[in-house]
């Protein structure tokens, strides 16, 4: 048996992303910007795409810009926005528990004169609405917090920031990494005065190197990308027809019936935490409350094992999972500053294994990573490096 | 004369002579090394575009390069000519029949102008700037009615007269030699490129190599390779505290050596069990010294079935605690093949410097855990008694034999070409 739990890293594809995937590589494989039939055709797939990913977030479809994914949405959103926006300030405020995708753009702003400040967590991993307030200053011209936090779950009070953000300061950018939210969670960036939204495709059963930014009508920010004046200008590049087509069928299926979904992974949630907590020496990272915390992600610490030997062993069964925090004997790699941030002990940082579900994670699945987890545990933790 | 121009005006060189040091003194062995050494270049060779004649000619090693033009990448086919173990210089040359001394010495006058770009007016270096020269002619076809050196005199005079406002004389200590093999042909060339020297592999035998994903034990591999060993290897893999990353990185380790020393026959033995049970039944503080006690025993077993007779080890005196001179004593004590150690007297930074220049630095620093690392105590013994390790591994009496035969049963074969 296999159990695929690693779906925050990436998921499979489903049929009908598949068949038009295959579809728009091998018969309507046109460029949209040839003015021919062969074109026009594949113009409408785009076209479509952008139209079912739109009503997902009741958004006018000119606000959807495709990408190649979750990182160039981030670094298009934060590095064109700051440029956009230069005049107007130099300040730039996030969380300290942003992905890489996140904190590496606004390092290279930081070299080109910005300032960053990093809101800090608290044990749950959530920023403080007040720190945030006190943060805001006449020189902020962009604010960017993730939706979900990719390695415990914690959701971030976006919409209450989105309000204190705007009623300070209508011209500052909102921007909001829902890459781990997207399919997961109702987003209405216009009700959550959210400006810049990223959103990786192969996250949600589309295709990977498939990906969009939500820009507001009239959000100020400068491509990332110049050349042949593809979407509007925004973001040149011949269209990845495929890739554009996968996504929106795989956006249109993931809100399809999207709380029974949602139920379905909350369940398999508990059902795996309940099984965790009842195995000697584990700590559970993500957020108990359901309302703090994703449907899909369980962060769980396993004393005196180290995590890259467990998800080793777990691979060898067929459990496919994530090592919560990078980890190496030479300690070449830092461990994780998401885990360092809520407070872990440090004797759990090297410990620590992300579970990860999709709509088509199964009960039985949950049970077997249980039933593998309680069979090798006691076996590891014999043999430590003493 | 065998010259061709290709657009950039470069010259294209058809063939190229390859010059051997320690193998043409080995007497009657000799043919089994020159042997040796062409077909070790005919298959360095083989995975190169273009076709390519390799033939032996009188303590010299002469490539043609077949087809016209650019039917081959001149700067791949020096780059895979210098991985060839045995090889001492590699010159490209012009190739003429052998004539009469006045058209070896308009040849001369021709690859020294379009060699060095000279002309009858001034010297490419600059106006005041000569470049100085000596011709150096080797007679060995002793039926060419001309002495060396008379040829040297006459060519040089010719060279002198074609190009005196760039060119002088100098005997001692000339920026650019001219060399003239008079043979069945002639061969004019004035460039030497370095070979890495050491011995065509396949001419000494063959060892097993103790591959880990480390810096060390590639380069060992390289070293004996150099002296014409063949290689084959071992590496123990001891899932799940190994990854299959840190299996590919040693299959890429042997990949680069693979390119000196040919196809090697890597051997993934399964180690975690012997592991584990060191770990419950002997002193934590020896487990390291024990454990490389059994990977030598293991490494020994597949080198008796490979028709190898030494093993080779990456250890160096004093890096780690079980590479002091008490521990190499005890490691050694396990088995009785020799056990070479080229860099037993390296530093690190020296082994370092090697591996950078053989290309495995940048794979072998890949932040993989390797199975010597794993359950390694906080205070390793430095100084082991073999008696106390023997009396350690005693303990093992009752597990050992089945684990052994279980790890040499499961072990998988890759072959690295």
């Amino acid at each position: 048996m296999e159990a695929y739990l690693d779906n925050s890293a990436t998921t499979p594809v489903s049929e009908a992303v598949r068949d038009i995937v295959v579809k728009t590589m091998t018969e309507a494989y046109g460029n949209p910007s040839s003015k021919h039939l062969k074109g026009l055709e594949a113009e409408r797939y785009v076209r479509e795409a952008r139209e079912r990913i739109a009503a997902t977030l009741k958004a006018d479809e000119k606000e959807i810009f495709f990408t190649s994914g979750g990182t160039e949405s981030n670094n298009w959103a934060l590095i064109g926005g700051a440029m956009a926006n230069r005049r107007a300030g130099n300040h730039i405020i996030t969380s300290s528990i942003e992905h890489a995708a996140v904190l590496q753009p606004l390092a290279f702003l930081q070299d080109m004169g910005f300032r960053v400040t990093f809101l800090p967590v608290d044990s749950r991993g959530r920023i403080s609405l007040e720190d945030l307030k006190n943060a805001l200053c006449s020189e902020t011209i962009l604010v960017s917090i993730m939706y979900v936090n990719n390695e415990i779950g914690t959701v971030e009070p976006v919409a209450e920031a989105g309000k204190i953000i705007k009623d300070y300061n209508p011209g500052i950018l909102f921007h909001v990494d829902a890459i781990q939210a997207y399919g997961k969670y109702r987003i209405i960036p216009k009700k959550m005065q959210i400006d810049l939204l990223s959103v990786s495709g192969h996250k949600f059963h589309g295709p990977k190197g498939s990906g969009f930014l939500y820009i507001r009508a009239n959000a100020k920010i400068k491509p990332l990308l110049y050349g042949g004046g593809q979407q509007k200008g925004m973001r040149s590049g011949t269209d990845n027809v495929p890739g554009c087509a996968g996504l929106g069928t795989a956006a249109a299926e993931a809100y399809t019936e999207l709380e029974s979904k949602t139920a379905r992974m909350r369940a398999c949630k508990k059902r795996l935490t309940d099984g965790l907590l009842q195995i000697e020496g584990t700590k559970i990272n993500s957020c108990m409350e359901d309302e703090l915390s994703a449907p899909h992600i369980v962060s769980c610490s396993f004393e005196n094992v180290r995590s890259e030997v467990l998800l080793h062993a777990l691979e060898e069964k067929g459990v496919y999972v994530s090592s919560g925090s990078a980890c190496s004997s030479n300690k070449k790699i830092p461990v994780s500053a998401v885990l360092q941030e809520i407070r872990l002990p440090a004797s759990l940082l090297e410990s620590t294994i992300r579970f990860s579900f999709s709509d088509w994670t199964t009960e039985e699945e949950i049970d077997y990573a249980l039933d593998v987890l309680r069979e090798l545990l006691p076996r590891l933790r014999r043999y430590t490096r003493r | 004369m065998h010259l061709q121009e290709n657009e950039d005006d470069c010259m294209v060189y058809r063939t190229f002579l390859i010059k051997y040091g320690e193998i043409g003194i080995k007497g009657k062995n000799r043919n089994v090394f020159e042997d040796a050494l062409v077909s070790q270049i005919r298959r360095a060779l083989d995975k190169l575009e273009g076709s390519f004649k390799v033939w032996k000619e009188q303590g010299r090693v002469i490539i043609d390069v077949e087809g016209e033009g650019d039917s081959y990448d001149y700067d791949e086919l020096i780059e895979a000519l210098q991985r060839v173990f045995g090889i001492v210089g590699i010159c490209p040359v012009v190739k003429l029949p052998v004539g009469p001394l006045e058209e070896l010495a308009r040849s001369a006058v021709d690859f020294m102008g379009e060699t060095y770009g000279l002309s009858g007016q001034g010297s490419a270096a600059g106006p005041d700037k000569k470049m100085s020269f000596k011709v150096h002619c080797r007679r060995a076809n002793k039926n060419y009615p001309v002495t060396s050196m008379d040829v040297n005199a006459y060519v040089g005079e010719k060279l002198l007269e074609a190009f005196g406002a760039s060119l002088e004389v100098d005997v001692h200590k000339p920026q650019v030699m001219l060399y003239m093999e008079v043979r069945d042909e002639v061969y004019i060339y004035s460039q030497i490129i370095p070979g890495p020297g050491g011995m065509p592999v396949g001419t000494n035998g063959k060892a097993m190599l103790l591959l880990s994903g480390g810096i060390d034990s590639p380069v060992a591999g390289y070293m004996i390779a150099k002296r014409g060993v063949k290689i084959d290897a071992v590496y123990f893999h001891a899932p799940p505290y190994t990854s299959e990353r840190a299996k590919q990185k040693v299959v890429d380790l042997a990949k680069i050596v693979a390119r000196y020393s040919g196809p090697i026959r890597l051997h993934v033995v399964n180690f975690t069990d012997i592991q584990l049970a060191i770990y419950d039944k002997c002193p934590h503080d020896e487990l390291t010294i024990i454990m490389r006690r059994y990977m030598m025993r293991i490494a020994e077993y597949f080198a008796g079935k490979s028709s190898c007779q030494a093993l080779i080890t990456g250890e160096s005196i004093g890096q780690v605690a079980s590479q002091t001179i008490q521990s190499l004593v005890c490691t050694d004590e396990a088995c009785t093949m020799p056990v070479f150690r080229p860099v037993i007297g390296f530093d690190k930074q020296e082994i370092i410097d090697l591996s950078l220049k053989i290309g495995t630095y940048d794979i072998s620093i890949q932040p993989f855990e390797d199975c010597c690392t794993i359950f390694v105590a906080k205070h390793p013994v430095t100084k082991p008694h073999l008696d106390i390790i023997q009396k350690s591994e005693k303990k093992l009496d009752d597990v050992i034999d089945g684990l052994m035969k279980e790890a040499l049963e499961t072990t998988e074969l890759i072959e690295i070409d």
